[in-house]
Formats: structure tokens, C-alpha cells, sequence
């Protein structure tokens, strides 16, 4: 699949359709790719990647790329594709200076549940059919890929790009939701203390980096209002656990109804804390108060938080809910 | 030579606790550790990094310096300060041991900062050798030796238990009421479990390091080269390798309105934030690439340029291990020191 991309890339930097093309990058240990605009054949022949580790969503990217002159290539993975989508929908990507290539994906490894399956010193690795093999500083070693697979893909919502110029490989399916929702409906069930406890628990790790809002598609704002010392709730630390919790529901809030749930916030939590999980709560409550919705699906913003409809939710819901 | 058996840790832990606070680094998921205070019963973690360095027991992520209240028409300062009691910090690694020494270089030189000074001051080092490094592990390019930490005490792993050293007065003061826990043997055993770690260091595979690429007086070198657009190209301006580095000591210092009174606190700022360096006059650093670019000049450039030589980084590897876009300091220094005929 990578030859084919590189291939694709160069044929389309050869004829003028782009001037630069973002995809990944190889790194030091096959693992730690890094997001990269090439702009030769040579680079891309070097040092373009496309493996079970290129899990970074690049859309973020074409907000700055696409501002630039020339139109630039951008190879989506699925995930990736629904994002693109929801940026188009909020007039953060200048469409027309991006030339858009759906490409498929198999789901992408996390190099942590690697670690935490016990294999240490990673120096290379390569697929060999349902099994990644590992070059590691003490030995040879393997690991099943679903064992490897981030929980985001682990329940996969699609396999379909919502938007693209151009296709490489087969287009697939939406997945079913079930087991993506298991996660939340397991901490609907218990109760507002337990579920107090599961939190605090998880979010007292956090050390504040903003690595979650940086990384987030959704998190566009130019200054956020944590970071600006006008807004009288900028937080370059957080007085206690409260104020840390309050940071991530805020944000949870704000990107409420457009967040396509790519995973990333959880994918670069240097804790390892289950993010997602805000998100996809909020999810849940969208599909159920205002009919199944999917942020990304189409560029046309008809986020039901923001358009008014007679049998939408009442906001007594918030109360009865909380009640029940 | 004293010998710790792997079975009498506990014992050892808990006499050591019963004459001060004992930080031990503790598994929080598999592969992921924390330090959290000792208590019985507590598993110690085996792996070989704490997500977060150990840097935070003397150089906290956010502290109080003063607050100030108005009484009676009168500001009343208030000093938060109190005699730190006595800590242990058990299980540093190499890296990490080598840290505070970098970070003395910041807060003790003149005039002296009071507040790490305090903690410094009343914690003691309980270091560690590395029995398993990872790929990520670069330290030997700082000169540090994974098999010999700094530290008060050295313990130095074989894998059943630990050689264990003191090496200053307040580490030896430390030790021998422990003693009667441990058992005297030859020291050729430890001097072979340094061997064995040395052996792996050895083969690590960032060993090579352009380091002398790097150091005081490469300022007018590195500073308008132009690897450094590409290489912040895709950073996302978050402070994960601040945050776990163990040598980064940059921080903000605010104030708080309580609305009872003022508290001034200063907590870890990051130069990958955008706010970094933010001044009346407004900010010199504009753009994610200057912002990179200072994080690296200031561990590899400026700072061994002001002290004598040492690099502000020891080569742990958190950074490479955290990343969100894994682009770091071994990436950074193999761009930046590649050979112009080679490019």
C-alpha cells in the first residue's frame, strides 16, 4: 500500500495537481512516525510511511496547509476523512487547496499496549499476517495485531471516507456501534458516586499539557480561552483536582456535537487517560435526545446543538435524566 | 558489601519509612508508573521509568510563594514557607539522578532559590542501576553511566536484590541503621550486574549522537538553520516533553485572586506553549518554530554555554517515549548534526 501511495503522490506532484503532499513519516523505530508535508519524489521515496503506526489524524494539519498557495495532497485515512469533513462544515479548510485521497486502513497499532503487554525495547517491527513482529533489545518477540490495536479501532465506526477527490483501495463500510458504546453504557450504570470516583480517578493524573485540545480536529479556536490571560480562566496550572476536571469538561462541551470520535485526544495522553470516553458520552446523548447523528458525515453544518428543530429535546431533559 | 534481597525490600522500605516520608515508584497500569508515598503493602514497580520524572519532588509543577491580604487598610504578606520535612526517593534512575544536579545549577546558584533549596535540602536520593533500559534510553551521549548512578545510595540491581553504597554522609547516615537487613557480600557481584548493564547500554541504538555538534558557543551555528522549519513542522505546541522532562525548569510565576486575598504561585510553563515569554512589550518568540527551536538550543546550545560545559538534557527518553507526533531532541540533534556533504 505504501509503494502505491508514493507512487500516486509522485504522479500527481509530477503533473502540477498539488505542490505538497502531508502523509507520514518514518522515524527511528518504525513505531514514531511524525506527520510530514513532502514536497519532492525524492522525500517521498526516503522517508514516506504508510503502516499499521500511521495513527496521527493529519486533517488538523490543512487548516495552517491549505491556508498556504498551491493545493496540497492529503492522504485521509477514514478517520482522518471524517474530520476533513467536519472543518469543511465549520469553514476551517479552504477546500479548493486540498486535493483529498481516501486511503483504507486496517486499523492502527498502539506502541503502549505493546509496553504494556511486557515487551520492552522496541527497535523495529514488521507485519507478518495477523501478527506484528518486533525486533526488540532483548529478542524477537510477537503480538497478535488486534492485541496491538488502539481501543479507537478496536471499535472502528467506518471504514468509509465521507469525503474525497480520489480513492486508493477499496471504499468500506460503517461498522455497527454496539461496542463502541459499551464503554459509556457502562458508566451510565453506575452511580453519579461511583462514576465521581472513576473520574476523579482518571483525570487527577493529568499533567496539563493540552496535548488532548493541540491534537483535537475539533479544537480550532485561534486563542483558547484557557490560554488567554484576558479571558480570566487562563490556567497554565491547575489550583487543584477540580479545576483539572473542569478544563476537560469544558472542553468535552465545547466540542459537544462536533466531535467525529477520531480518538486522538486519547491516542496522545502521555497519562493514558480515557479522553474519549467524555466525547463519546456526549455522542450518545446526541443519537438518543436528537435521532442518530454522525459529526464529519457531510460538510453541511446541521449539528442538531445548533439548529432548532419542534420535537428536538426539551431542556427539561437535563433535569429528568439527572433524576433518574 | 551490602546486599539487599529481593524478599527483604519490605522490610527494608518499612524501617526506611519509619523515619521519614519514602516515595517509591508504583505501577498504575501495566508498563505505567507513578512515585507515590510508601506505605505497607505497596508493590514497588520493576519498570524502568515513572511517567513523570522525579523532578517534581524538589521542583513541584505548581507551588505558593506568598499570598497577600489586606487588613485593616494594611497589606499583610504571607509567607508560606515551612521546614520541609525529611523524604526518600527511592528507585532514581541514572538520568534522573543526574537531573537534580542540573537543576541545582538553576535554583542554587546565586541567589539562591529557597523554596527548591528547602526540598533539596531534606530529600534523600535512593538511586537505582538500569537492569533493562529501552530503545528510547540515550544517556551514555551525557556521559552518564547507567550502571553507576548519583544518588545518597546506589543501588545497584542484579536482578535477585541489590549491592547497595552509600555515597555521601547523609546517604551512609541512612544505611547503616538498615544494615542488620542485609547481608555482606562480595562486591566482584555487583561490579558483574554493572558489566551486564553496560553490555546493553552498549547496543542501544541512539548511542551516536552528533553531540559534539552541539554545546556553549554554537549559537551563531544552529540558530538560523533551516531544519528547524521542518523539523516543528508538525509539533502541535503542547507541553508533554516539558512536562516529563526531568531537566526542564522553566516556570511562570501569577497571581490568584482568591477573593479573600492574593496568592502568588508559580507553576512549570512550557516554550512550547504559545503564551512562553509573553512580556508587556509582547513576544519574541511568534511562531511554534522559534518556540521549538528554544526548547533544544536551551538543552544543547545556551545551557552548557553557562555551566561549564553540561548539556541540560541526560537522555531518558520520556520525551521520545511521549510525543504526540514523536518528533524530539535524538531527531532533532541527528538533523541538525547530519554532515552538509552527506545531505
Amino acid at each position: 500500500m505504501r509503494n502505491k501511495l508514493v507512487e500516486r503522490a509522485k504522479e500527481l506532484l509530477a503533473d502540477g495537481t498539488v505542490t505538497r503532499v502531508i502523509g507520514w513519516k518514518r522515524g527511528e523505530f518504525s513505531y514514531d512516525v511524525t506527520p510530514a508535508v513532502f514536497e519532492t519524489a525524492e522525500e517521498l521515496e526516503k522517508d514516506f510511511v504508510y503502516d499499521g503506526f500511521c495513527g496521527a489524524n493529519v486533517s488538523k494539519y490543512l487548516i495552517r496547509e491549505s491556508a498556504k498557495e498551491g493545493k496540497i495532497l492529503a492522504f485521509l485515512k477514514p478517520c482522518d476523512a471524517f474530520s476533513f469533513n467536519q472543518l469543511l462544515a465549520e469553514h476551517r479548510i479552504r477546500r479548493e487547496n486540498v486535493y483529498a485521497v481516501g486511503i483504507p486502513c486496517e486499523g492502527m497499532a498502539d506502541i503502549g499496549k505493546i509496553r504494556s503487554a511486557g515487551i520492552d525495547g522496541v527497535t523495529g517491527i514488521r507485519e507478518e499476517g495477523e501478527e506484528f513482529v518486533l525486533s526488540t533489545l532483548y529478542g524477537e518477540e510477537r503480538i497478535a495485531k488486534k492485541d496491538a490495536l488502539a481501543e479507537r479501532c478496536l471499535v472502528c465506526k467506518s471504514k468509509r471516507h465521507p469525503v474525497y477527490d480520489e480513492l486508493i483501495g477499496e471504499e468500506g463500510e460503517d461498522l455497527p456501534d454496539d461496542a463502541r458504546f459499551e464503554a459509556v453504557d457502562k458508566l451510565e450504570k453506575m452511580t453519579a458516586e461511583e462514576r465521581f470516583q472513576f473520574w476523579r480517578g482518571e483525570l487527577s493524573r493529568c499533567i496539563r499539557c493540552n496535548a488532548c485540545r493541540n491534537v483535537c480536529p475539533a479544537c480550532t479556536c485561534e486563542n483558547c480561552v484557557f490560554d488567554n490571560p484576558d479571558s480570566g480562566l487562563s490556567q497554565k496550572a491547575a489550583a487543584d483536582p477540580f479545576e483539572e476536571s473542569m478544563y476537560h469538561i469544558i472542553r468535552a462541551f465545547h466540542v459537544a456535537g462536533r466531535c467525529t470520535d477520531c480518538g486522538e485526544c486519547s491516542r496522545v495522553c502521555p497519562e493514558n487517560i480515557p479522553l474519549h470516553l467524555l466525547n463519546r458520552k456526549f455522542i450518545k446523548d446526541i443519537d438518543e435526545l436528537y435521532g442518530a447523528y454522525r459529526a464529519g458525515e457531510n460538510a453541511e453544518n446541521k449539528n442538531p446543538l445548533v439548529s432548532f428543530r419542534e420535537e428536538d429535546a426539551e431542556p427539561s431533559v437535563v433535569h429528568e435524566r439527572g433524576r433518574a | 558489601m551490602l546486599y539487599l534481597k529481593a524478599e527483604k525490600l519490605d522490610a527494608f522500605l518499612a524501617r526506611a519509612a519509619e523515619t521519614r516520608k519514602l516515595y517509591v515508584p508504583v505501577d498504575s497500569e501495566p508498563g505505567r508508573s507513578s512515585y507515590r508515598e510508601w506505605t505497607p503493602g505497596t508493590a514497588v514497580s520493576r519498570g524502568l521509568h515513572t511517567t513523570r520524572s522525579a523532578k517534581d519532588f524538589f521542583f513541584p509543577q505548581t507551588e505558593n510563594l506568598a499570598g497577600f491580604r489586606v487588613e485593616d487598610k494594611k497589606i499583610r504578606v504571607i509567607d508560606p514557607r515551612a521546614e520541609t520535612e525529611d523524604f526518600a526517593v527511592f528507585g532514581v534512575r541514572a538520568c534522573d539522578a543526574r537531573s537534580f544536579g542540573i537543576l541545582d545549577k538553576v535554583f542554587l546558584a546565586d541567589p539562591v532559590d529557597t523554596y527548591y533549596e528547602n526540598r533539596r535540602r531534606h530529600g534523600l536520593i535512593l538511586s537505582m542501576s538500569c537492569r533493562r533500559p529501552a530503545e528510547t534510553c540515550f544517556c551514555k551521549n551525557f556521559g552518564i553511566d547507567a550502571a553507576e548512578p548519583e544518588g545518597d545510595v546506589r543501588f545497584t540491581d542484579d536482578g535477585d536484590g541489590w549491592y547497595l553504597e552509600a555515597l555521601t554522609e547523609a546517604g551512609k547516615a541512612f544505611l547503616d541503621p538498615l544494615a542488620d537487613l542485609c547481608e555482606d557480600r562480595d562486591p566482584a557481584g555487583a561490579e558483574a550486574a554493572k558489566e551486564k548493564t553496560r553490555e546493553i547500554v552498549d547496543r542501544l541504538p541512539l548511542n551516536d549522537l552528533p553531540v559534539g555538534k552541539f554545546g556553549g558557543g554554537k549559537t551563531k551555528e544552529l540558530f538560523d538553520r533551516p531544519e528547524w522549519a521542518e523539523l516543528s513542522e508538525a509539533c502541535i505546541g503542547c507541553g508533554t516533553c516539558t512536562f516529563v522532562c526531568p531537566t526542564c525548569q522553566c516556570y511562570d510565576i501569577r497571581d490568584f485572586d482568591t477573593g479573600r486575598e492574593i496568592r502568588r504561585f508559580r507553576c512549570w510553563d512550557s516554550c512550547m506553549y504559545s503564551d512562553f515569554t509573553k512580556m508587556a512589550g509582547g513576544n519574541p518568540r511568534l511562531t511554534q518554530k522559534e518556540r521549538f527551536r528554544q526548547r533544544f538550543m536551551h538543552k544543547l546550545v545556551y545551557f552548557p554555554e553557562n555551566n561549564g560545559g553540561e548539556f541540560g538534557c541526560v537522555g531518558c527518553g520520556r520525551c521520545l517515549a511521549s510525543c504526540p507526533i514523536h518528533m524530539h531532541i535524538v531527531k532533532v540533534m541527528k538533523r541538525l548534526g547530519e554532515d552538509e556533504n552527506e545531505q
